[in-house]
């Protein structure tokens, strides 16, 4: 799974699709998963790494992370 | 540490417009309520819970009174139960000096319980029993006439009373806002209430004492207030020209907004509605425009409702659970729906979360916890992502919710008032299946069930 090349994002959580001229804002954590997914991490490392950087239950966590890479899809941000 | 979290989400930005609202205020977290937190509030009385600030009622009260009687020399409050009739709440505005207003006889016996003498009292309403009417007119309460019929009734006992009783007549009328409210009262247009003033006057069974109206609720004209004063003013005018009668006073209702935003308006109600000091400058200058001498104006009586405990009233609720609709929109289920939040029928209540939270908003419905279609407390609120477990606060929820609550599905929540000092107290007791079924009887053919 990986975000589409030319897609933008910085650091505050600001998204911007230079192929459709949308952009969108990201919260922190969903700007922090951006960013990782950027350099090209995987899933599992990254629900990983928020497991031990967030006060979060991995039960939860797996249903916001389906719910979240939905959003990336329908957004078209990710490579099909 | 690990950081707060908080379910990852991206949100699509439109082209520059604006927020509807334009303002932060919906999320600003809420810790704290007359410096009670919100969260050792919950702790200790539950969730939901409602929330009454007694600083704000009294501060709401004396304003008001303030407004008026810096412009008229004459006025009296008289506090509307039906907005709100937990005792605590009304004995704060008897304290303050407010007169009671009630509307059937279950609110006239409230009165009563919470010492105010039977004289103070006006009795308003459509349906008033003989056993009411005697007990209001042996009191001296002030009797609202609502129609003919009424009228007649009170003919009917008045052998059996043992003094003359204290009547007004409502005035129902054109104030150019729509639509009329037609249906309480005598009609000024069509000469129908001076027509029922007359046969008061000529029964010589009662005394005929004022006028009153009430030209509708949450009014943002000044100007219809304007009209009702100077038709009322008419009517008092020919009571004491023609009828030989003059009146005591003129009793122009409720019907001032709360600052609260009703459903669907684009502008929040902080921005739209008038003041009470805008409503209280028309009134007293169309009052002296009625060319009364000092010694024979009469009294200015004001039946405020939802202006002087909306924004006292508190509603805190807990975050059941997220979901994400099929058609994309986020939901958030709060613990408490329209079952105590009536008045969401009508307003966009503002909502707060309790809890710091990061800069990410998303527009989302709000659901109550009933499984019904209608219970919707917002159809669309710019917040925070909340979490399970999290609280928010409604905010201007003091008018209409603590009478016209249903115990439907759940069971109402605890009520506490924080007093002037800070101190928290419970003014009325969560109800409990017990308390909900001791009104009922099962047939003893029904006593045996197995299954
Ligand atoms: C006769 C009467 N007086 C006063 C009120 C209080 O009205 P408000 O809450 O609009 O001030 C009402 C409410 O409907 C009413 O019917």
């Amino acid at each position: 799974m990986y975000l589409r090349k030319n897609i933008a994002t910085s650091e505050s959580g600001f998204i911007f699709n230079p192929a459709t001229g949308d952009s969108f804002s990201a919260n922190p954590v969903a700007a922090e998963i951006l960013r990782q997914l950027k350099q090209g991490t995987g899933a599992a490392q990254i629900k990983e790494w928020l497991l031990e950087s967030y006060e979060v239950e991995p039960l939860r966590l797996e249903r916001d992370w389906d719910e979240f890479i939905n959003q990336l899809k329908e957004a078209n941000l990710l490579e099909s | 540490m690990k950081k707060n979290y908080e379910s990852p989400v991206i949100q699509k930005m439109n082209g520059g417009l604006m927020n509807k609202f334009g303002t932060r205020t919906e999320y600003e977290p809420v810790k704290q309520i007359d410096g009670v937190s919100v969260q050792s509030l919950m702790a200790e009385f539950g969730s939901p819970l409602f929330v009454l600030s007694e600083r704000t009622l009294r501060r709401n009260y004396q304003d008001a009174y303030r407004a008026f009687s810096t412009r008229y020399p004459n006025i009296q409050f008289a506090w509307s139960y039906k907005t709100n009739y937990l005792n605590a709440v009304c004995r704060v505005f008897h304290q303050e000096g407010s007169w009671a207003e009630v509307v059937s006889g279950f609110e006239y016996q409230k009165a009563l319980g919470n010492g105010v003498p039977g004289n103070k009292i006006i009795f308003n309403g459509p349906e008033k029993t003989n056993e009411e009417l005697k007990l209001a007119a042996d009191n001296g309460s002030l009797i609202h006439i609502d129609h003919f019929d009424e009228l007649f009734q009170l003919l009917e006992i008045s052998d059996q009373l043992k003094r003359k009783p204290r009547v007004a007549i409502r005035v129902n009328m054109d104030t150019g806002v729509y639509p009329v409210w037609n249906r309480f009262g005598f009609n000024y247009e069509n000469g129908q209430a001076f027509d029922a003033l007359k046969k008061i006057v000529a029964s010589e069974k009662m005394e005929l004492t004022g006028l009153h109206c009430h030209i509708g609720t949450y009014m943002l004209s000044t100007n219809a207030y304007r009209t009702a004063v100077k038709k009322l003013g008419d009517l008092a005018w020919k009571c004491k020209t023609e009828l030989n009668n003059p009146l005591q006073y003129i009793d122009i209702g409720g019907g001032f907004p709360s600052t609260n935003t009703l459903r669907g308006s684009f502008l929040p109600g902080t921005d739209t509605v008038p003041s009470v000091d805008e409503f209280a400058e028309a009134i007293s200058n169309q009052l002296q425009e009625l060319g009364y001498g000092s010694t024979d104006i009469p009294l200015l009586i004001l039946e405020s409702g939802r202006v002087m405990v909306d924004d006292a009233g508190y509603l805190l609720s807990t975050v059941v659970a997220n979901k994400r609709l099929s058609d994309g929109r986020r939901a958030t289920i709060l613990d408490a729906g329209v079952n105590v939040l009536f008045t969401s029928f009508w307003y966009d209540h503002p909502i707060s979360p309790a809890q710091d939270f990061t800069h990410h908003t998303e527009d989302q419905v709000l659901y109550g916890p009933l499984c019904m279609n209608i219970d919707v407390l917002r159809q669309s609120a710019n917040l925070p992502l909340l979490n399970r477990g999290d609280k928010v606060v409604v905010h201007k929820v003091g008018a209409y919710n603590m009478t016209q609550w249903m115990q439907f599905i759940h069971m109402r929540p605890n009520v506490v008032m924080i007093d002037e000092q800070g101190k928290v107290h419970l003014v009325r007791e969560a109800e409990t299946l017990a308390y909900i079924e001791q009104q009922e009887r099962v047939p003893e053919h029904l006593e045996k069930i197995s299954l």
